[in-house]
């Protein structure tokens, strides 16, 4: 955050360098076109301003589809070829690598609560370490809300009533601006704070040194239990509920022949409209938990159910 | 670059005065009851100026506050306010409906040999409606304003904006069966009245461009309307629709809004492609470079402009595949302008090139709209969008598309066509100097906003990083500069009304048939129907440049005979 006028904003992510690349090959390409547009308003204009010398005549009509043609195509290939290249990184950037440090994001008009896995705690400020992958898992309270960390070249926004997700892994230590760019009423000029990139064992004493709770997944165990979910889906209910270990990223079958993979979002879903997507060989006798829960509890019991995989794994 | 207005002024000798459309009925009712599309044309030019002054005194407010990043004149929700009425001014009520309902309202008809479009009462009808729609959105702005942004993004604008966002909503509606109504009415004419001989390849780029603005408008609006609707349902009625605590779908919105809002891009930009195929054929005495691949450019607009709604919402939530389907038909949808570009590019090229107002105005559009078209590119790359999307560049493209192009062909087009509308020549030098000054003006105001945009600097900010603010100071510093380029030419043109030298039917030697009659035209148009026996743009002879010191030996499209 230097105070000086600067034309390139710091790249502190691995993907901002990327992006970074293809602004600049569009640059020069789009240089190149308004050069030479330019070059040719300005010779066209002294050279035929009227009553000058030059020859005039018209040109065959070979040459001028030729020409048509020509400068058609080159436009479509070129259009083609940068589609290409933007696509390439975008699809090659578009999934977080396993064993990402996850970080729960929580908008509301007008502040950014994140929590980290170990329960820590923050309000627009978010301290990550360099070097490491971290996934956010987001929602808002609210209304739509967007995380914006220019440094990072990071946008995405934040839904209410399900999980948007985003991943990054910054590469320089500092301290970068975090901003809403989704309007979202009186003051979203204010909903605005920091993102701290500190190296890994200064990440890991600062993490150690927040007033600790239970975390996520810990109290997400907890509502397990007192919501009543665990009589019937619990590995020894007599209950016919399918058993949720290891069903966080897996393809499952549905009864109408479907098949859909269990991300947050649809088990999001299955909480809130339990007889939408059932699956295969189950009846549809879970009742809704619709209005019962908050945003807050609903991240708590996925964080749960994501944590039940880890174990299966292990 | 020699003036030759003097040339083109008419002898003193004033026509018998009961001749013009502007004289040959007098008193108020003449004008508020009149059937006649040239006098709708003057009727909404005169709401649309109203318009323009209340969406600009939002800017105004809005680039006031920007000049420091704390909080200094407007509270957080009187900015918000601020630059929500300049979105839903702007945009619905001047730079939709500016060129096709004044320029196309009194252009068709007479470019195409007809006495009047197809549906005249249709046409009076549409101006009431407009002004309606305009008087109820103005009531919500006195009544207290709305602060969602012209974007009425669900849930803010459903469950907790505060403002009077179902009457802006309301207005908005109404203004769409307005824009229906031209529509429907200038398909219809141009189907239905061209002059005998004038086929579908001879007809003028400008009544190709408003006949395909007019087919994206008829398509397109309805959809506006209906989410219009349902906002309306949601929010008046708690019948739930977008809200996802009741089971609705927020993105659901997003969809069906830039379903419409992206052609309404093209709504804006066509008829200026329109505008500038007129004027720079006129002023390089230069049949247009490829007129068939003109034409197929501005139908593969319309048509594509229609599938690529999805690179609104590259950071939404929307899947990946999606993503990379609307950033590929974006680049697509690219190319057309492309060739368009080239193509006025190429048509000086061996032309006879006189810098008259209306050609400046027109080389400044070429250069703005290449900006603004290019940093499309940077915006249809899927990585890119998501660093710069809702900052500073998208404000600046559009603003470069829309502002830099569409109203700088607006201030081109009536200048081109002012002698005929008015029959009275505009004082040249003063057009010039606006001319110039509206191009510096803009690039002063709207390049820094790439570069801030770039830097992160969101959109919709009333207070913001002191990093940003050198940007904000040389943005608001052209925004003076800009406001003088756009009073100017009101200035002058009020004064050429009643001080300017009277025109002659053709002051500019161009080949239209809306030059064949007089200026100002007769009420019914032409005396006789005229005949067109050949292509548009005839400056020169076919297969010869016109010879170097002669402007003149260009041919009318057809004749009054």
């Amino acid at each position: 955050m230097n105070r000086g006028v600067s034309l390139w904003p710091p790249a502190a992510s691995e993907y901002a360098t990327a992006v970074d690349a293809i602004f600049i090959g569009l640059l020069v390409v789009s240089g190149a076109i308004l050069l030479l547009v330019a070059m040719l308003l300005l010779v066209f204009c002294t050279r035929y301003r009227r009553g000058s010398s030059a020859p005039r005549g018209d040109l065959p009509e070979f040459i001028r589809r030729d020409v048509e043609i020509g400068w058609t195509a080159a436009a479509l290939f070129l259009a083609l070829f940068i589609f290409w290249w933007a696509a390439s990184v975008q699809i090659h950037a578009g999934t977080p690598p396993p064993g990402a440090l996850e970080i729960h994001v929580d908008a509301k008009q007008w502040m950014w609560k994140t929590r980290h896995p170990n329960g820590a705690r923050e309000i627009n400020a978010l301290h990550v370490p360099r070097g490491e992958a971290v996934r956010l898992v987001m929602t808002s309270q609210d209304v739509i809300h967007s995380f914006f960390v220019p440094a990072f070249r990071l946008k995405q926004d934040v839904l209410p009533g399900r999980f948007t997700e985003t991943w990054f892994r910054a590469t320089q230590p500092g301290e970068y601006h975090l901003l809403c760019a989704e309007f979202c009423g009186t003051d979203h000029a204010r909903m605005r704070g920091a993102v701290t990139v500190m190296e890994p064992e200064e990440y890991t004493r600062w993490a150690a040194a927040q007033p600790m709770e239970l975390d996520l997944a810990a109290e997400g165990s907890a509502l397990f239990t007192s919501l009543g979910c665990s009589g019937c889906h619990a590995a020894a209910s007599s209950v016919h509920a399918p058993s949720l270990a290891g069903i966080y990223g897996r393809v499952i079958h549905l009864s109408d022949g479907r098949t859909v993979r269990a991300d947050s979002a649809y088990i999001r879903d299955s909480i809130l409209q339990p007889k939408r997507d059932v699956v295969a060989g189950y009846a549809p006798i879970m009742p809704t938990f619709a209005g019962l829960l908050d945003e807050g509890e609903l991240q708590r019991l996925l964080a749960y159910i994501e944590s039940l995989r880890a174990a299966e794994r292990r | 670059m020699s003036g030759i207005t003097a040339e083109r002024a008419a002898p003193e000798a004033p026509p018998t005065r009961e001749d013009t459309y502007l004289t040959a009925e007098t008193g108020l009712a003449s004008w508020l009851l009149s059937t006649d599309h040239k006098r709708i044309a003057l009727l909404y030019m005169a709401g649309l100026t109203l318009f323009f002054f209340v969406g600009a005194a939002g800017a105004a407010a809005v680039r006031l506050e920007l000049f420091t990043p704390e909080a200094n004149i407007l509270t957080a929700d009187a900015y918000n306010r601020a630059f929500t009425l300049h979105g839903t001014i702007m945009v619905w009520f001047f730079l939709v409906p500016s060129i096709p309902v004044t320029l196309g309202n009194f252009l068709v008809p007479l470019m195409i040999g007809a006495r009047d479009l197809a549906f005249p009462r249709l046409n009076l009808i549409s101006w009431y409606v407009f002004m309606a729609a305009g008087a109820l959105a103005i009531w919500s702005l006195v009544a207290g304003g709305v602060d969602t942004g012209w974007t009425f993004y669900t849930p803010l604008s459903t469950a907790f904006a505060n403002g009077h966002v179902l009457t802006a909503a309301a207005a908005v509606f109404v203004a769409g069966f307005s824009t229906i109504a031209t529509a429907v009415n200038f398909i219809a004419t141009v189907h239905l009245l061209r002059a005998p001989g004038l086929t579908w390849f001879r007809l003028p780029l400008f009544v190709w461009a408003i006949y395909a603005t007019s087919l994206v408008m008829v398509l397109a609006t309805p959809v506006l309307s209906m989410v219009l609707l349902l906002v309306f349902a949601e929010r008046a009625f708690g019948i739930p629709i977008f809200d996802p605590a009741r089971g609705g779908d927020p993105l659901l919105f997003q969809h069906l809004f830039w379903f419409y809002s992206h052609p309404a891009v093209y709504i804006m930009i066509l008829p200026a492609f329109g505008v500038m195929s007129e004027i720079i054929t006129c002023f390089a005495r230069r049949q247009i470079f490829g007129y068939t691949f003109m034409v197929y450019a501005i139908v593969w607009i319309a048509v594509v402009g229609f599938l690529v709604w999805g690179h609104h919402m590259f950071v939404s939530g929307q899947s990946t595949f999606a993503n990379l389907a609307f950033s590929f038909l974006s680049f697509v949808v690219a190319v057309p302008s492309a060739i368009k570009v080239f193509n006025w590019t190429a048509t000086l090229y061996r032309g006879q090139i006189v810098f008259d107002a209306p050609m400046i105005y027109a080389l400044g559009f070429i250069g703005l709209f290449t900006i603004g078209g290019l940093t499309g590119l940077f915006l249809a790359s899927i990585p890119v969008d998501v660093h710069v999307t809702d900052t500073y560049f998208v404000v600046a493209h559009f603003h470069y598309i829309m502002v830099g192009g569409a109203v700088s062909a607006f201030y081109g087009g009536l200048s081109f066509w002012w002698p005929k509308i008015t029959g009275r020549l505009y004082p040249e030098g003063w057009a010039r100097f606006a001319a110039v000054t509206m191009f510096f003006g803009f690039g002063f105001t709207f390049f820094p906003m790439f570069i801030m945009g770039f830097l992160g600097m969101p959109r919709r900010y009333q207070v913001y990083p002191p990093e940003f603010q050198v940007w904000h100071v040389l943005s608001s510093a052209g925004a003076v500069i800009l406001a003088v380029a756009y009073l100017l030419p009101m200035g002058y043109l009020a004064w050429s009304l009643f001080r300017g030298r009277r025109a002659d039917p053709n002051p500019w030697g161009a080949t239209g048939l809306e030059w064949q009659t007089s200026s100002p035209p007769p009420k019914e148009n032409f005396r006789t129907l005229p005949v067109v026996e050949e292509g548009p743009y005839l400056y020169h002879p076919e297969h010869a440049g016109p010879p170097a010191l002669e402007r003149e030996p260009h041919r009318p499209q057809g004749s009054q005979q």
